[in-house]
């Protein structure tokens, strides 16, 4: 239990007064920063940096992380409230989320959000702090090949059993995968789609589609059916809190699944995005009522949210260990290390123990301190739903088009978000479907790098993707995943034509 | 939406054919450019076009289907995309939040974002001059105080935050 | 006695007269420093220790922003900073992308649309192979190359078509053999697949394999540099830096280091690139920085004004000649 002895003496050091309110501090900012869109974790640690000077490594991580931990729990908000996703991660919690607060149950949804949040995240610190040195040797297994086959097995999960007309996912879908590979091929170098513009060197970012498909395209909806959001009547008390919680339990199944392909995600490194879209597609698949998902279903909200936050945390082993950041926020405390002169690596854990076990033993405070302060805020943000809408459906659209110009302080994407937002109201209108597109939009380009890097590797034999038992399994997985509607399907039909031919 | 009343909105047909060619012209462009960096299968795998160019293809059959679908049932199609009233409201998001962002370039975020929030409060609220200006104005600079002040985010800005020495 | 204290009142008045002359611009706004590259990687790495640094030590009135901007293999970055003209408060740290994205691109922008401020130091490369490899010397590896079939042996990289790729076709050239270039988005990324054991070899800068060559996971083999590195404090428990043997001498005709250094916009005043070059002075006598460049083993070399744009220019030719006989000109 020679972990357990670190954790305890990395709880003294984390549990000062002193560094209790540079947690409180960086915690606040950070659901701040998770809130706006366009403000990222990097953003807050070059507030905070030129504080931490005065402290000791320790407190100063410890403070940076809380940012982290904040945002984690930020991103719900707006996606809940307003379908906009504050972060990428997020953009699954609006598939349900949003559709709850419609119904007036927005406090409900932020509840289980941040209920999941905490959930996840804790399950992930508990696999980092036993586990670390397994898992961070089960990370290097990952070349190329199973990089793909998580991919895959991602979007297999998400994909199927859609209601919507089978051209139209095709077409979205299609559509996200060709703004995906708009920009600069990463394996020859290659421009592509780009015609000379400029503008359009850095490709299409997902957080400007999902601004304008999501945010914008909402508010246009919204206007079509009066000049109000249906939220409006959200009953607000603490009572709902409690009441949530013991709904809560019924789902710990969800909670085990999500925790699990969270962690895994976050340490391969998969990325906490697509943990919460294939947390969200698995909860799909394994609901008895998988029709009631997309219009409002509590258990759609838990399983993104636990998923995106175990990845999210544990996306901090392979940074410590390995030295590679999972998220872009990840790199940034990943830089602060380094100004202490702390240099992540598989050695941290044993040169820097006080140091490490301190970020650990802060994870877990963080965390809870971190579900505390958003649970007691529940209501003020629902609250947000009443301000009149002549109000707040302007200050949305400001909101969105900062959120779209901070990604690359590019004009141009500022007119694309509004180009998306059209596109997002008549897609909803004319029944073609999101998630597909936003999926593709993330994944696609990943997806095809992993395979021509494979491709090389192996000097193009396919074969390379059932090299070995950990990326044959994945893709098997996969597949097994993508045959399990269309064998549905296919017996649905037979059911339906020894119908018809008894009938006849 | 009710499905019968012909003549009172914007038949659904017109948006579905426009979105579906749109889409269509989308996966020529993206079948166009692929050809141009290569599509073959090259012994090192596939060359930078080959993915796109499926892509392209698959997009533009689809697109062609919805397309190709509503041309054929041009005349039988009797459903409504959006009442006319309908579309007026949402109107009156579109044209507000587009002539914003067109000015975004020349006056910065800032002054078109007031702009944009007294407009609407004014003219979909029952807000006083007072209450109006109150909230156009403060909730651009409280924008610029948390993103330029606090977190140091330069944010698109005009001749106006120019000639106040920003 | 009385002599020095007049001699040192002197001093600080001539110093209080001379000082607003030689400063005569400062930033008034936030400063925001554009990365050409994606987080986590060697730029963002320095440009995020500068920004720590300057905070830390006040040599900056206004805080420094770093910002990254890596589209287009760092075009994004580079294109921003050439519009900006004008522009005092936006600088830019560069990578060699600075000339092979222009060449392999053709996207409008060369080192001569930017002002140049300084040269930080430059990046060294080493050619790494996993621990366990049973190529202890770079010359055994050179022969198993040379012995193998094309296309045996993989050697991952960042990105395609810059200085990994370039130093991977120096390579092939003493070998004679083709070598399979699998490029990967950073360098930290390229360093894992290493240990990983996906990959033979790569040309990682030292400060992104030193964590794992220093746990023992990493062998390396030698550094592209004309002369062995300076730093003798041992890194592993048996070798420092300085005993890393040169390509040359293990006979791979590879030498090349990648510049760090800094750009402004154009039409930068005198005044204006003055202040930066000082407080780049002012940040190389940090220890922080020392201990920087000892950890990442850079090549400090400091250059400024003309011998830089001079350094610069000859760099670019070096490139156009090293893209053209591999190929990677864009048609």
């Amino acid at each position: 239990m020679d972990e357990l002895n670190s954790l305890f003496q990395g709880f003294a050091v984390a549990m000062t007064l002193p560094n209790l309110g540079f947690m409180l501090l960086g915690l606040v900012l950070g659901i701040l920063i998770g809130v706006l869109p366009g403000l990222g974790g990097a953003n807050g640690v070059a507030i905070l940096l030129p504080l931490t000077f005065s402290m000791n490594p320790t407190s100063a991580i410890i403070m940076l992380s809380c940012i982290y931990w904040g945002a984690l729990f930020g991103g719900a908000i707006t996606s809940i409230l307003f379908n906009i996703p504050g972060e990428p991660w997020s953009v699954a919690t609006t598939f349900d989320g949003f559709p709850l607060a419609q119904q007036g149950r927005a406090a409900e949804a932020l509840t289980a959000a941040f209920t999941s949040s905490f959930v996840g995240a804790f399950f992930a610190v508990l696999a980092i702090t036993f586990l670390a040195p397994l898992l961070a040797k089960f990370a290097l297994e990952f070349g190329p090949p199973e990089f793909f086959a998580v991919q895959m097995l991602t979007f297999c999960s998400f994909i199927g059993m859609s209601k919507d007309p089978p051209m139209k996912t095709l077409a979205a879908m299609m559509l996200g995968f060709a703004l995906a590979a708009v920009g600069m091929d990463t394996v020859t170098g290659q421009l592509r789609m780009t015609f000379g513009y400029p503008e359009l060197l850095k490709g299409f970012d997902f957080l400007i589609a999902v601004i304008g498909l999501f945010g914008i395209g909402e508010i246009l909806l919204t206007m079509e059916e009066g000049l109000a959001f249906k939220g409006k009547s959200a009953k607000i008390s603490f009572k709902v809190v409690w009441n949530t919680w013991r709904e809560l339990l019924q789902y710990w199944r969800t909670f085990i699944r999500s925790v699990l392909i969270g962690c895994w995600m976050g340490i391969t490194p998969g990325g906490a995005t697509p943990a919460s879209f294939m947390g969200y597609g698995m909860a799909r698949r394994a609901a008895k009522d998988k029709e009631s998902f997309g219009r409002g279903n509590v258990e759609g909200v838990v399983a993104p949210e636990t998923a995106a936050h175990a990845a999210g945390t544990s996306a901090l082993l392979p940074m410590l260990t390995l030295g590679i950041p999972g998220s872009p926020t990840a790199a940034v405390l990943l830089g602060g290390l380094l100004i202490w002169g702390l240099q992540p690596g598989p050695l941290l854990f044993v040169e820097q123990k006080d140091f490490v076990w301190g970020l650990i033993a802060s994870m877990y405070l963080g965390n809870l301190v971190g579900l505390f302060v958003v649970l007691t805020t529940v209501p003020w943000w629902a609250a947000i739903l009443r301000i009149p809408f002549p109000v707040i459906a302007p200050v949305i659209i400001v909101i969105c088009a900062i959120g779209a110009y901070t990604v690359h302080s590019s004009i141009f994407d500022v007119i694309m978000m509004l180009v998306f937002g059209v596109l997002g109201y008549l897609f909803k209108k004319l029944r073609y479907p999101m998630a597909p597109l936003v999926l593709a939009l993330v994944l696609g380009d990943m997806a095809e790098s992993s395979f021509r890097q494979s491709m090389l590797l192996s000097q193009g034999d396919v074969g390379i993707f059932f090299g070995n038992w950990l990326v044959g399994g994945l893709m098997a997985l996969a597949i097994f995943l993508l045959l399990v509607p269309a064998w549905g399907s296919f017996k649905d039909m037979l059911r339906r034509r020894e119908a018809s031919a008894h009938l006849g | 939406m009710s499905d019968q009343e012909q003549g009172a909105g914007l038949n659904r047909r017109i948006p579905e054919a426009g979105v579906a060619a749109l889409l269509l012209a989308v996966g020529g462009i993206v079948i166009m450019d692929s050809l141009r960096v290569g599509i073959e299968w090259a012994d090192d795998g596939p060359k930078a076009g080959y993915f796109p160019f499926f892509i392209g293809i698959l997009l533009a059959f689809s697109a062609g289907w919805t397309l190709l679908l509503t041309l054929l049932g041009w005349s039988r199609e009797t459903k409504l995309f959006s009442q006319w009233s309908e579309l007026r409201d949402v109107a009156a998001m579109l044209v507000p939040t587009t002539v914003f962002i067109v000015a975004v370039p020349f006056l910065g975020l800032y002054v078109p974002g007031a702009v944009l929030i007294g407009y609407f409060m004014k003219r979909h609220g029952d807000f006083g001059w007072i209450a109006t200006i109150l909230t156009a104005l403060c909730v651009p600079v409280t924008f610029f105080l948390i993103f330029e002040r606090w977190f140091l985010v330069p944010l698109a800005k005009g001749p106006i935050e120019a000639w106040l020495g920003f | 006695m009385k002599l020095t204290k007049i001699a040192a009142a002197v001093g600080a008045i001539a110093a209080l007269c001379i000082a607003p002359a030689a400063q005569a611009w400062e930033p008034t706004k936030p400063v925001e420093f554009v990365v050409p590259a994606g987080t986590g990687g060697g730029a963002d790495q320095m440009a995020r220790f500068i920004q720590g640094v300057v905070t830390k030590h006040k040599l900056m009135k206004q805080p420094i922003v770093v910002v990254n901007k890596s589209g287009g293999a760092g075009a994004e970055g580079f294109l921003e900073v050439k519009g900006s003209a004008g522009n005092p408060h936006k600088i830019i740290i560069t990578l060699s992308n600075l000339f092979t994205t222009p060449l392999a691109t053709a996207v409008p922008f060369n080192w001569r649309d930017l002002t140049p401020v300084a040269m930080l130091a430059l990046d060294e490369f080493v050619l790494w192979v996993n621990a366990e490899s049973p190529h202890k010397t770079a010359k055994d590896y050179v022969s198993a190359i040379k012995m193998g079939a094309d296309n045996k042996f993989k050697m991952a990289g960042t990105g395609s078509k810059q200085e990994d790729q370039i130093i991977t076709v120096l390579v092939e050239k003493a070998a004679g053999k083709k070598l399979t270039y699998v490029p990967f988005k950073g360098g930290g990324d390229v360093a894992v697949q290493l240990v990983g054991k996906h990959v033979d070899s790569t040309v990682n800068n030292p400060i992104e394999a030193e964590a794992h060559w220093r746990s023992g996971k990493l062998r390396a083999l030698c550094v592209m540099d004309a002369n062995p590195l300076p730093y003798k404090t041992k890194v592993t428990a048996t070798q420092s830096w300085a005993d890393i043997p040169t390509c040359k001498s293990a006979g791979i005709d590879a030498e090349y280091l990648m510049l760090r250094g800094i750009f402004m916009t154009p039409n930068a005043t005198p005044d204006q690139v003055a202040f930066y070059v000082d407080l780049f002075k002012k940040m190389r006598e940090l220890p922080e920085w020392k201990e920087f460049m000892e950890k990442g083993a850079f090549n400090q070399t400091f250059m400024s004004g003309k011998e830089y744009a001079d350094w610069v220019a000859k760099a670019e030719a070096q490139h156009v000649a090293l893209m053209k006989s591999a190929g990677f000109l864009a048609k």
